[in-house]
């Protein structure tokens, strides 16, 4: 299982890496070699932080050759800030483009009813046939860091409440995302982490 | 439904776990990666290293301790001690943490607050406060005095304003210790960590003073707190975090569980 991920300066990538390879992954990083990206055979784009960080993807060539390797049908899983550039874009930086895979765009939490960032472990509402959250039972929780999130659409694979019900993980075809953390989730995100390797791509 | 997390404190000297009481008398407590390992293991929600003498031995943190934990923690991990810089910060982070808790040099030198968060991501710093009351203020607790080095200096900040402060530059958490309940086990200062989490909108781990479940019960309530951090509560046997939350749900405190 060969994977490659995507280093843009603002991922806790060491932690990405460690988790993948205890999956049994072989991963191997590019901060900008697009070669690596034409040929990789899945992408991981981490991510933690400022939204306005995915402006490096632009400028090293990465947004083109990972939106081509999309086309081609390369399973793909955006994590946090990675899952938020699948959409439209994000209030963070208005100014700043995401892949526009999913149409609807990102979101701060609203003000003055709860803390905002949401920080810690909360619960999964997987709907059914989510292919990256097969196996996971109603009340396994996963690590979330956000202040910014998603809308409920009908790609939503999983739904999470805070303040209101947001987007936890998103999946169509081969593209998918989560706004949890699976590498910092235990026994649950390396579940799901597996699920992504696994997952062959034509289903 | 999001839980109260339950985060197991490991503090670290010369790459040994120890405790001390009240910042002084330290006891050995073992291996930083192998307790990591068993805290994670035991159901603890997320891992703090503090290296405890780096600042006053002017040491560096110790990355090969922090790398060796790292390895197979697969929970957040923080770690805190001796971080005076972005740069020191990002080789902590490239040894395998998630975040990084500074302390005397974030009062020395505010703007790292804002360098660590611009490079890392506000959810990446925590801004560990050691706060005293002060019997001589207006108001003991909410302007409980400032210590850094380990509560060796005092440093002329209030804990309520200090901690606002350090929100206004980006920290992502506040990790307050208690220096007047730490290493009791007579129970955290829930008026002191009230008053800190009611003045920011970013997470409060209180710290300082676990001793019993009912001593967590009340941080979460009373105290307002949205993590706690136990060390000397876990080292020896005494109980788990699995066993510890386990008490706590059937107090009604949501927290994570199976774990």
């Amino acid at each position: 299982m060969r994977v490659t991920v995507i280093d843009y300066k603002a991922g806790n990538l060491t932690s990405v890496l460690k988790a993948l390879r205890r999956c049994g992954a072989e991963a191997e990083v590019t901060d900008g070699d697009l070669s690596l990206v034409e040929s990789a055979e899945r992408i991981v784009l981490p991510g933690v932080g400022h939204f306005a960080a995915t402006e490096r993807l632009d400028a090293t060539g990465l947004t083109s050759a990972i939106r081509a390797a999309i086309a081609r049908g390369v399973p793909f899983l955006g994590i946090c800030v990675g899952m938020q550039w699948l959409y439209a874009g994000s209030s963070e930086a208005p100014e700043q483009p995401g892949l526009g895979c999913f149409a609807e765009s990102c979101a701060r939490f609203p003000d003055g009813q709860e803390k905002v960032p949401h920080v810690g472990w909360n619960s999964l509402e997987v709907r059914p046939n989510s292919r990256l959250l097969a196996g996971v039972e109603p009340g396994e929780y996963v690590y979330f860091t956000h202040s910014y999130r998603a809308p409920v659409t009908a790609d939503t694979a999983a739904v999470t409440h805070y303040i209101e019900p947001f987007a936890a993980a998103v999946e169509r075809g081969n593209v998918m995302g989560t706004q949890f953390h699976p590498e910092k989730s235990g026994a649950t995100g390396l579940k799901i982490l597996g699920n992504f390797l696994k997952w062959k791509g034509t289903e | 439904m999001i839980t109260k997390r339950i985060i197991a404190c490991l503090d670290v000297r010369d790459g040994r776990v120890v405790k001390g009481v009240q910042f002084v008398d330290i006891i050995d407590a073992g291996d930083p990666a192998t307790q990591a390992a068993r805290h994670a293991r035991e159901g603890a929600d997320e891992i703090v290293l503090l290296d405890i003498t780096a600042t006053h031995e002017g040491r560096a943190t110790l990355l090969d301790t922090v790398r060796r934990t790292a390895r197979e923690l697969f929970v957040p991990f923080c770690v805190g001690g001796g971080i005076r810089s972005a740069d020191d910060a990002a080789l902590v982070f490239e040894a395998g943490a998630d975040k990084v808790s500074v302390n005397s040099a974030a009062l020395a030198d505010p703007m790292l607050i804002e360098a660590i968060g611009h490079s890392f991501g506000a959810q990446a710093v925590v801004v560990a406060i050691d706060a005293r009351r002060d019997p001589n203020a207006a108001d003991p607790v909410r302007d409980a005095q400032v210590f850094v080095q380990g509560g060796r200096k005092l440093t002329g900040r209030r804990a309520v304003e200090w901690a606002r402060e350090a929100e206004a530059r980006g920290a992502g958490e506040i990790l307050l210790t208690s220096m007047d309940c730490d290493g009791t086990r007579t129970g955290f200062d829930c008026e002191l960590t009230a008053a800190v989490s009611e003045a920011v909108n970013i997470p409060v781990i209180a710290s300082g003073g676990a001793g019993t479940v009912d001593h967590f019960v009340d941080v979460f309530g009373r105290g307002k707190a949205d993590a706690a951090l136990a060390a000397s509560i876990f080292h020896f046997g005494v109980s788990s975090a699995r066993s510890l939350k386990e008490e706590l749900a059937k107090a009604g405190v949501s927290v994570r569980l199976p774990c």
